[in-house]
């Protein structure tokens, strides 16, 4: 996981390295500064020399402000090192994203890939910042105060060298007890945040049945749950201070004892003993600084092992290697072909699936919920891979298509069709980013949009607010099949897309289709037996198989199941649907 | 002068904000608070002495001692132990404070958390509907959680810093006045630098924020849309706007961070700086020997001088958390301080038996119940509750002068089927948010089984209402435990019968752990169907009098729904049932069906009259119009 997020450091290697490498200058520099200090004390204080404390005074200014101009110097570096380095993480994460194929965005939830790239690379940016800066900083400082009271005293140094694993073990221990419990309240979190969210969206339900007092009841159960966690944890935490006061203080107390007889025997000069005790001081808050960077790192651990799954996800969808740039035409083959989600054969949504269409062919699917209508049709410009048998469009194998080519001409309207904000031209062109404004009206006039779009005050310069809330249910629905049918593609899938368009302008659309695209073959899933009763064959689906397959009039001889629905649907005129 | 205005109004409510949150703390917690307090100041004094300490140790025990014939380290031993003493006191306070704080922190928190929660409970639907769903979750984890921090971790620090930087002051002014004006002119200098740096930053934050939500919301529309993007090969424009946006995200990250990031180096260095200057301006003056300069105090002050410069920078850095927590806290009692809904009805449901032609009320569950209405005089009367609902020349909008149903009057006679046809924000929701008083309406009347119904409690009128919405909202839970939502003592025969009546006993039986399966994400692993079915059965394990139905079998496909229907009418048998339906096939066997058009009822009658009539929904009927 580590190695796939630092890769995507990138181009901020520099900055990541130059951070360090500065904050080292930084600490060279502020280490010395006590050291010199011993010097003004003994040799120039306690000498009466007026010219020495001058002079090295001075040096201390120059030393404090280069520590300065290097430390602001780092402090820019590590801010472009790990803001960049964010930067690269959503940018990797989001063109991973694109790359994914329909059931690698069936395995992530929309707010779980958003979550991941805000929160979670935040999370990480934070840690990484903390170990260029601080874990460096805090290191270095450590080796350097060691260094610096070897050099003053070696004997002293010894009380210090024993301050140091007393005091790591005791930060060991106070995270790893803290550290799972911190897990848990970070769990808990989570299940607050649905009850919430399960209540705020349910708020309807939730009053209807008057069950307000159960929902305080199950939130506090969770609330509680986090306070009594966190609060153990934090208890333990709590030790964390007062256990680095004990031991600095000790240190302090036992240097100070040592130091007097050391004086007293003329082996330590009383600046030496100062700046030892600002050396320990030093050393020992720059460890306290390491264990806090440490939780952080913990904290980000999770958010780290959730963006590797989003960078290592890998579709599973790929064009071949010498793929077929072709689409010769628009014949559809099933042969035998099964399906399942998972690639597991007991859990096959679609068994034996056995037909072919002709170029140019209609063909209506009907069947229940559940009975795997919309899993069939996404085999076809290969949104997911078949699991045995064979599909061929155009007589190739898909698998052999270059994918985009494959799907340029296999063009589908999804149950789930999304506008996106913009205006309607801006939407439709997604079709062909080329498409001149003749070939935009031509294809809303297909699909029976361009009268309300014209209806609107700007006509197609109208804006799309998010998601398509702004135009009904019926116009969202025929802005999408515009959209598909400006591809020019070989084979039209709709997939339940006319449901809230009403049976008068349904009939239109299906006529004007019959007309103006005779070459492409269209395939239509829907509930009304209108939308497809014209088609050259219907297909009914049920529980993944193909139950029956003809014509309008065979089904309707022969099939029960066409039967009952065709009856019912037309008992006293037109069944009317505008469903959502 | 406007703008000081607004500055002054801005420090009002925040001063507000701080004692409404001070309520919060000190409610319970006095004596832990003067406890807290008292070990801060313990725990500050014995870093400052510690400080100080230093030079009394070389001036007074150390360096006399080397004029010794033999040195006498027993003084020195004497006062190393008291300074033992008081470090261990100092260290003891240091726990002590932070173990109580944790205390009062999350109390705090859990408390603030439990008061939203409850109250959110208690407000009317109306705040729901006019508030950002993202909006209301951000106050129970960011804005909380910020408060937390703030409470538990930033006060006790700025106190602990504040009790410090006055003690060390106070010991600088004794050591010695010149050094301590040198640095008061440093710390000036510093608080300058301070204000400066982090003003930039501050500024470079609010724009990352902006930034960032300018990402968000981008990466959410497309991720939402993904499979549009797949289906058009739509990827590398969707990369290249990501691209921008992104880019622009960083350039305000670093800009910010930037500025955050030298502000330690800054502070630091000019504490290195003053470190020098301090020994050069002391050194100068103990060489040429004025006012009684020696090493130890110079030595102390220097120790002095470091502790200092540290509070402030802490001060500086918890003031920014202080402000953010504040922000939040203002946001918390924002909510806190919304009207809850009113109630001021006093008849209630009571279950009742009938004696001798009369109704009693009962103590046990009898299936029978009545309406309990006590008047003015004192007497009680019981009314049966059939569920028999009248609309009298209803009026109503949801926000004043802007009306949006126009005398509505109608009669579900008890067990009648009452639909309401027309297009989106014709107002057919709006009437069924008004029977279970979701909002109140604006002028006429609604009797229920003959009582007005602003006189019925509101979770009793409610209770007597069963109501399937389009909107399944499942819970994380069984399915067991999600059925039993409508009746919570429903034993497992009665949710299944339910999921029976409801036809979703046999999916339900498919899955791998039948009534014990857990959904997850409001059932995402479900259909649409299959979670509407569930919600079919949820109402009947209520078994209420009235129901009403809002698009409640929208998503399932026409055949599943033939079956269903058969549950539905055998559910709604014996009930009045006011249903709303986009299929017209549904509702042809509605005892009346109305035909809403801009708030206003336009036609009614049964189907045969309707169509006879040929007008709108005569139209409807036969597709020439499309319901939008």
């Amino acid at each position: 996981m580590i190695k796939q997020l630092s890769r995507c450091i990138k181009e901020y290697k520099k900055e990541s390295l130059l951070a360090p490498l500065f904050m080292s200058v930084e600490v060279v520099l502020e280490i010395s500064i006590p050291y010199f200090m011993s010097k003004i004390i003994d040799h120039g204080l306690n000498k009466g020399n007026q010219g020495y404390v001058a002079r090295t005074g001075t040096l201390l200014v120059f030393a404090a402000l280069l520590s300065l101009i290097f430390g602001a110097l780092s402090g820019k570096f590590s801010a472009k090192a790990s803001t960049g380095f964010a930067k690269n993480l959503r940018k990797e994460m989001y063109h991973n994203i694109q790359n994914f194929s329909f059931s690698n965005i069936d395995k992530f939830s929309t707010s779980s890939l958003v979550t991941r790239m805000t929160t979670d690379v935040t999370n990480v940016q934070n840690a990484y910042q903390m170990i260029i800066r601080v874990m460096v900083r805090s290191v270095l400082m450590q080796v350097f105060c060691i260094v610096m009271v070897l050099r003053i005293n070696a004997d002293l140094a010894l009380i210090f060298a024993l301050a140091i694993p007393i005091l790591g073990v005791g930060l060991f221990i106070i995270i790893t007890k803290a550290h799972p419990i911190f897990e848990k309240v970070f769990r808990t979190y989570d299940k607050l945040n649905r009850v919430v969210q399960e209540n705020v969206r349910g708020i309807r339900v939730v009053k209807s049945y008057v069950r307000e007092d159960r929902e305080i009841e199950k939130f506090e159960t969770v609330s509680n749950e986090i306070y009594r966690n966190f609060t153990r944890a934090e208890k333990i935490l709590a030790f964390n201070s007062p256990m680095m006061q004990i031991v600095m203080y000790a240190c302090l107390i036992s240097i100070f004892w040592a130091g007097g007889h050391k004086i007293v025997a003329g082996s330590l000069t009383t600046g030496q003993l100062m700046s030892l005790i600002t050396y320990v001081t030093q050393s020992l808050f720059s460890l306290m600084m390491l264990s806090m960077v440490f939780v952080m790192i913990i904290i980000s651990k999770a958010s780290i092992q959730r963006i590797g799954e989003v960078l290592v996800e890998e579709s599973d969808l790929h064009s071949p290697k010498d793929p077929i740039m072709e689409v010769k035409d628009g014949s559809i083959e099933f042969n035998h072909v099964s399906f399942s989600y998972t690639g597991d054969e007991n859990k096959e949504c679609l068994k034996d699936i056995h037909f072919s269409l002709a170029s140019g062919e209609t063909l209506g699917i009907i069947g229940e919920t559940g009975s795997a209508k919309s899993s069939l049709v996404q085999l076809i410009p290969r949104l997911y891979d078949i699991t045995e048998g064979s599909l061929k469009v155009g007589g190739v194998e898909t698998k052999d298509y270059d994918l985009e080519v494959l799907r340029e001409h296999v063009a589908m309207v999804l149950q789930k069709n999304v506008l996106f904000s913009g205006t309607i031209k801006e939407n439709l062109r997604w079709g062909n980013p080329n498409a001149t404004d003749e070939e935009l009206i031509h294809v809303c006039k297909l699909a029976q949009a361009h009268e309300f779009i014209m209806e609107f005050k700007e006509g197609y310069d109208t804006f799309i607010e998010q998601g398509g809330s702004n135009v009904s249910g019926g116009q969202r629905q025929r802005l999408c099949i515009a959209r598909a049918l400006l591809k020019k593609p070989k084979i039209l899938i709709l997939d339940d897309s006319t449901s809230a368009v009403d049976t008068k302008t349904d009939a239109k659309l299906q006529a004007a289709f019959l007309q103006e695209i005779p070459d492409t073959t269209k395939i239509t899933i829907a509930q009304r037996i209108s939308s497809v009763e014209n088609a050259d064959k219907i297909l009914i689906l049920n529980e993944g198989r193909v139950h029956a397959i003809g014509s309008h009039e065979e089904l309707l001889k022969t099939n029960t199941i066409y039967q009952e629905l065709y009856y019912t649907q037309k008992k006293g005129g037109d069944e009317h649907g505008t469903e959502q | 002068m406007e703008q000081n205005n607004k500055k002054q109004n801005k420090t009002m409510g925040m001063g507000k904000t701080i004692r409404r949150l001070l309520q919060y703390v000190t409610g319970k917690y006095r004596i832990q608070l003067i406890a807290v307090f008292i070990c801060i100041l313990v725990s500050s004094l014995a870093s400052v002495v510690g400080s100080l300490f230093t030079r009394t140790l070389i001036d007074d025990y150390i360096t006399p001692m080397l004029s010794q014939e033999v040195a006498n380290f027993t003084p020195l031993l004497h006062i190393l132990m008291l300074m033992g003493v008081i470090y261990l006191s100092g260290a003891i306070s240091n726990y002590i404070y932070n173990r109580l704080m944790v205390v009062i922190g999350q109390t705090v928190q859990k408390n603030i958390r439990d008061d939203m929660f409850t109250h959110m409970q208690r407000l009317p639907i109306r705040y729901f509907d006019t508030h950002a769903f993202g909006d209301i979750m951000s106050r129970y984890t960011n804005d909380i959680d910020t408060l937390r921090q703030m409470i538990s971790q930033s006060i006790p620090q700025m106190f602990s810093s504040l009790t410090t930087i006055i003690c060390v002051a106070i010991a600088m002014l004794i050591t010695s006045i010149p050094l301590t004006i040198v640095v008061a002119v440093i710390t000036g200098i510093m608080i300058l630098t301070l204000k400066t740096i982090t003003g930039h930053s501050r500024r470079y934050f609010i724009q990352q924020q902006i930034a960032l939500g300018k990402v968000n919301a981008y990466t959410e529309e497309m991720m939402n849309g993904q499979k549009v993007v797949k289906v058009f090969c739509y990827e590398e424009e969707a990369k290249a706007k990501f691209d921008d946006l992104n880019e622009e995200l960083f350039d305000k990250a670093n800009k910010a961070n930037t500025f955050a990031n030298i502000l330690m180096p800054i502070l630091g260095n000019i504490g290195n700086l003053q470190y020098a200057l301090i020994a050069i301006v002391g050194g100068l003056i103990a060489i040429n020997g004025y006012a009684g300069m020696s090493v130890g105090i110079i030595a102390s002050f220097l120790q002095l001088s470091r502790s200092f410069s540290g509070p402030i920078g802490q001060i500086s850095q918890q003031l920014n958390a202080v402000i953010m927590a504040l922000a939040g806290a203002e946001r918390i009692f924002q909510l806190l301080d919304e009207e809850p809904e009113e109630d001021e009805g006093y008849v209630t449901l009571v279950n009742a038996v009938e004696k001798d032609g009369e109704l009693v009320e009962s103590e046990k569950r009898t299936g029978l119940w009545a309406w309990k209405h006590p008047h003015g005089d004192g007497t009680i009367t019981y009314a049966k509750m059939t569920g028999d609902i009248r609309f009298f020349d209803v009026d109503f909008g949801y926000v004043p002068h802007k009306t949006v149903l126009h005398d509505i009057s109608l009669y579900a006679r008890p067990g009648e089927k009452i639909a309401f046809v027309g297009s989106t924000g014709a107002g057919k929701t709006t009437i069924t948010n008004l029977i279970n008083r979701f909002y109140d309406i604006t002028d006429g009347k609604i009797r229920y089984d003959g009582i007005n119904i602003n006189k019925i409690k509101k979770d009793d009128l409610r209770r007597s209402l069963g109501v399937v919405l389009q909107d399944t909202n499942l819970f994380t839970g069984t399915i067991k435990e999600n059925i039993r939502y409508g009746k919570l003592d429903a034993t497992d025969e009665e949710v299944i019968t339910a999921a029976k009546l409801a036809n979703a006993h046999h999916f339900i039986s498919l899955l791998p752990d039948g009534y014990d399966t857990v959904l997850e994400d409001a059932g995402d692993g479900l259909s649409q169907g299959q979670k509407q079915l569930l919600s079919i059965a949820r109402a009947a394990v209520a078994d209420p009098p009235a129901m009403i139905l809002d698009e409640a079998t929208s998503s399932i496909d026409t055949r599943t729904e033939l079956i269903v229907q058969k549950g539905m009418d055998s559910l709604m048998k014996g009930r009045t049932v006011l249903v709303i339906a986009h299929r017209l096939s549904t509702i042809q066997n509605s005892d009346a069906i109305m035909v809403l058009d801009h708030g206003r009822i336009i036609e009614r009658g049964n189907h045969e009259e309707l169509v006879k009539q040929k007008g709108t929904y005569y139209q409807l009927y036969t597709g020439a119009f499309e319901l939008e």
